[in-house]
């Protein structure tokens, strides 16, 4: 029975009676701004459930995938809070794809910050209408019924009935209006803002967690794909008789050649399948393939980086500008340039891509390790020629993901095999499979060129920015960066310079580009904080407080107000300010913190960078030693996060320190293309940080705030690399514009 | 041959170049025992055989003839190992996927070197990667483990 509700009013929540109790319907808001062209459909009207069960146990539904951030805590620590729940009466169930959630893509740092007062505002509303429920029963009026921890109380006359026995008559009781609801006060909170241990901790502990590449079906065949070695390539020749006679085979078919543009569909090629996953992988290596490479065999890593070079010592395509930045280059007393240049990189999550698919006549069943279950969903019903409402996406644990989940191509490449096969189908990705054929981070150059007076202030700036755009992965002919990615630490470059000036270059993609972990902040960040960096040195100032004296007075930057294309997140500016006190505020405390003023071990040295992104403002010090023939490691970092509203504070740290790390990887990291062909394929030639080259300690410090809450996942990652590069041309004296850090510096 | 997994003796009769990895994930269904590399040089799949740590992605079942294998499942039979305790006291896991090969090594890596220094942790450690970025946790967890098992 449904809850009546003013329907004058934005449906908002519907409370109806389940067989054992009470299911309450959270109506989301639409996602205001998406992220990508590729993200979820527009226009639905989103909704979460919690159900409270006659027993009392409370369920609550994560909509968003959990890949190591721990978001299955969060969302039940939040809706359990509101609700006066009793923590160890919760489970948590996961949703399968589907928009009535709402948005489920689990990018872009937004599940807590999209979430966190909707969902407060569910758990207000159950727990309000179970102190109606239990006003109702005793005949008493509401305010004197107090719930808590599990529990409804009548204050004037001590009895108490349990959640579970209430939630009968809960559901039939009249909704109210939510809005309407007091939230508890922050010192009320019990569970939001405390360090809540993983709900998941137990199962991975003792191996029992399940991933996409866990996933067992009867009768399930596995699968692994010779896929064409470079983009858009096709198959010449196949001789398939080998792998036909590899014991345990039982098919090899060939896969639809893709076509511009990559999109998230199959890349072509050949699938083996047999009925385990050594058979599988025994049976592709037996293919003899002969390849038809296409017009992306022209494709050279090192040759391209000094095209794009080339592009960035040109004027380009103005994103942003003010003041006179040619007149005061003239005539500023020291001119300084630099050019930096990133590589492609893998996001190579220790799991790689993974999906099982199980299809019939008219239906179809995914269970992946996807970051998006509803594009999963589209793409699959796409190319099996169903409706969605045919297909079901089930979302495994993600054994890491860092952008490269938030493709459903392999999926795709499940439902094809499933359907062809008639039988149920796993594809696995070998870590060669991962590293080769991914969506890679993009490849970047840039030049940036500063003008000092007399007195050492930075007077004007130019910042050229090249780089193949992701949008070219939905639309070939797209050669220029899109707004979207100028904004990740570009367009919003946070600087008080009279004159600025801030262009873009065109660069054509010859592989797939995607979203990596903090996407264009990584190149962004390591272009601008190594040459804030550079003018301090130039300037012969303290590189910390140089960095200040750029960000400048405390302000709101209004990008808008100045004509600049910026969505800021997809969130208001109003809400989430471009505050330069906030940022400048992170960099006093690390400082502090890292006693950056205070004498050194014998041989460290300290290098700063700040970035705001995702909402968040991070300021990072890496601390670092080099000996004598050049190598170089990080005995301290410490990291200042203004995050807004924190959740879980144990959740932020364990996501600045994995974060860091991460941009740690990205500054040793590489990805290079020869005729089109990736050269790296496994850990041995892709490097990523192992335990002996990560930081000795990192010290986090959670800036505490009132404040909207903001990003968590990604915002630590790009501050890293300039950093730590920063540090080093402090220790040597060498100045790294070119990433990979090599792990040895030749030091002259 | 046979082949003795968690305390359990089985027969194997099947192709005994299938690495140890694919044999417990597909044939037993027990999928603790992770795929990350294929090549050892991860240590995403790690298990024990004979009490030592070995990379299950490369090592055959031919190897295992007589032996006994010890996957995560089958660590701390008798209630919970020191090590997952001391991964719960610190928070380790993040996505959790290359843990079980983590504590699987840091098990090894205990029971012959009972109080390690912390560059004998790294070193033992090495060859497992976490792309989370775990790493300080798992130091202070093992050191945690080692102090519990003295």
């Amino acid at each position: 029975m449904s809850a009546p509700f003013n329907p004058s009013r934005r449906r908002f929540l519907t409370a109806s009676a389940q067989t054992s109790g009470l299911l309450l319907t959270l109506n989301l808001l639409p996602a205001a701004q998406l992220m990508a062209q590729a993200d979820e459909g527009e226009g639905f009207m989103p909704n979460l459930f919690v159900a409270i069960d006659s027993d009392g146990t409370v369920t609550v539904t994560c909509h968003r995938s959990e890949m190591g951030q721990q978001i299955r805590t969060s969302i039940a620590q939040i809706i359990a809070d509101e609700l006066e729940a009793d923590w160890d009466k919760v489970v948590i169930k996961q949703a399968t794809g589907d928009p009535v959630y709402g948005d489920q893509n689990t990018d872009g740092s937004r599940s807590v910050r999209r979430n966190l007062t909707r969902l407060r505002q569910a758990g207000a509303a159950a727990r309000q209408l179970l102190r109606q429920a239990a006003a109702h029963t005793w005949g008493v009026p509401v305010d004197q019924c107090e719930a808590i921890n599990h529990v409804v109380t009548h204050q004037p006359s001590g009895r108490s009935m349990g959640y579970g026995e209430l939630a009968q008559t809960a559901a039939s009781q009249t909704l109210p209006d939510p809005e309407g609801i007091p939230l508890k006060t922050r010192d009320q909170w019990r569970y939001i803002g405390k360090a809540v241990q993983s709900v998941d901790i137990d199962n991975v502990v003792h191996g029992k967690a399940v991933y996409g590449f866990d996933v067992q079906l009867p009768d399930m065949q596995v699968a692994v794909i010779a896929r064409p070695p470079v983009l858009f390539g096709t198959v010449r020749r196949l001789n398939d008789e080998a792998a036909r006679a590899v014991a345990g085979v039982t098919d090899v078919i060939r896969m639809p050649a893709l076509e511009a543009p990559a999109l998230f569909k199959a890349l072509g090629g050949v699938a083996v399948l047999a009925g385990n996953s050594w058979a599988a992988i025994k049976g592709r290596d037996a293919l003899e393939i002969e390849w038809r490479n296409g017009s992306n065999a022209r494709y050279n890593s090192d040759d391209y980086m000094q095209q794009m070079l080339a592009t960035s010592r040109k004027s380009g395509e103005v994103a942003r500008e003010h003041g006179d930045v040619d007149e005061a280059l003239e005539n500023a007393a020291q001119r300084i340039t630099a050019e930096y240049t990133v590589p492609h990189l893998s996001q190579a999550p220790m799991e790689p891509p993974a999906a099982a698919a199980r299809v019939s006549a008219d239906s179809a069943e995914i269970w992946a390790c996807t970051q998006t279950p509803q594009s999963t969903r589209r793409e699959v019903a796409r190319a099996l020629g169903m409706e969605e409402s045919q297909v079901t996406v089930n979302v495994t644990m993600l054994g890491g993901a860092f952008g490269r989940k938030s493709k459903p191509d392999f999926s795709v490449e499940a439902a094809l095999l499933a359907k062809q096969s008639g039988k149920p189908v796993k594809v696995l990705w070998t870590r060669e499979d991962d590293i080769r054929f991914g969506y890679f981070h993009s490849v970047s150059a840039q030049r940036v060129e500063a003008g000092l007076d007399a007195d050492g202030k930075t007077v004007a700036w130019l910042h050229r920015t090249v780089f193949p755009t992701i949008s070219s992965t939905f639309d070939a002919s797209q050669t220029y960066p899109s707004a979207g990615e100028l904004r990740l630490g570009f367009a919003d470059n946070p600087f008080d310079i009279p004159n600025m000036r801030l262009e873009k270059g065109q660069a054509k993609a010859h592989v797939r580009i995607g979203w990596l972990r903090s996407v264009a902040n990584v190149y962004h960040a390591f272009a601008v904080q190594s040459f804030a960096h550079e003018l301090a040195v130039a300037a012969k100032r303290d590189p910390k407080d140089y960095l200040l004296e750029l960000i400048g007075a405390p302000r709101h930057i209004d990008l808008p107000g100045a004509g600049v294309e910026y969505d800021n997140y997809g969130d208001s500016l109003r809400t989430y300010p471009i505050d330069t006190g906030r940022l400048a505020n992170v960099v006093r405390i690390v400082a502090e913190r890292a006693g950056w003023d205070a004498k050194r071990a014998q041989g460290r040295k300290l290098g700063i960078a700040v970035h705001r992104s995702f909402l968040t403002y991070v300021a990072t010090v890496v601390e670092v030693e080099v000996d004598e023939r050049g190598s170089w490691r990080i005995p301290e970092v410490y990291v200042a996060i203004d995050a807004g509203t924190v959740v879980n504070t144990d959740h932020v740290k364990a996501q600045c320190e994995g974060g860091s790390i991460y941009g740690l990887s990205c500054a040793i990291g590489q990805i290079t293309a020869t005729d089109g062909v990736i050269d790296q394929g496994n850990f041995n030639d892709y490097l990523v940080t192992r335990i002996n080259q990560a930081p000795g300690s990192i010290d986090v410090h959670i800036v505490e705030s009132d404040a909207a809450p903001a990003g968590v996942g990604e915002p630590s990652t790009p501050p890293f690399a300039p950093a730590l590069c920063n540090a080093l041309y402090e220790a040597t004296g060498q100045r790294i514009r070119e990433l990979p850090v090599p792990l040895r510096l030749s030091l002259s | 041959m046979k082949v003795t997994v968690n305390g359990k003796v089985i027969d194997y009769s099947g192709d005994p170049q299938m690495p140890i990895l694919w044999f417990v994930r597909d044939e037993l269904g027990m999928t603790g025992t992770k795929f990350g590399c294929g090549m050892a040089l991860c240590g995403a799949c790690t298990v024990h055989l004979d009490g030592q740590a070995i990379r299950s992605c490369v090592t055959p079942m031919s190897v295992a003839a007589d032996k006994s294998i010890t996957t995560i499942e089958g660590l701390g039979s008798e209630g919970e190992h020191a090590l997952q305790k001391a991964w719960k006291t610190h928070n380790v896991p993040q996505c959790g996927y290359c843990q079980s090969g983590q504590i699987m090594q840091a098990a090894s890596f205990l029971s012959q070197n009972p109080n390690p220094s912390d560059s004998e942790i790294e070193t033992a450690m090495t060859g497992n990667i976490c792309r989370c970025g775990t790493y300080t946790r798992i130091r202070a967890a093992i050191k945690t483990a080692a102090e519990d098992l003295a």
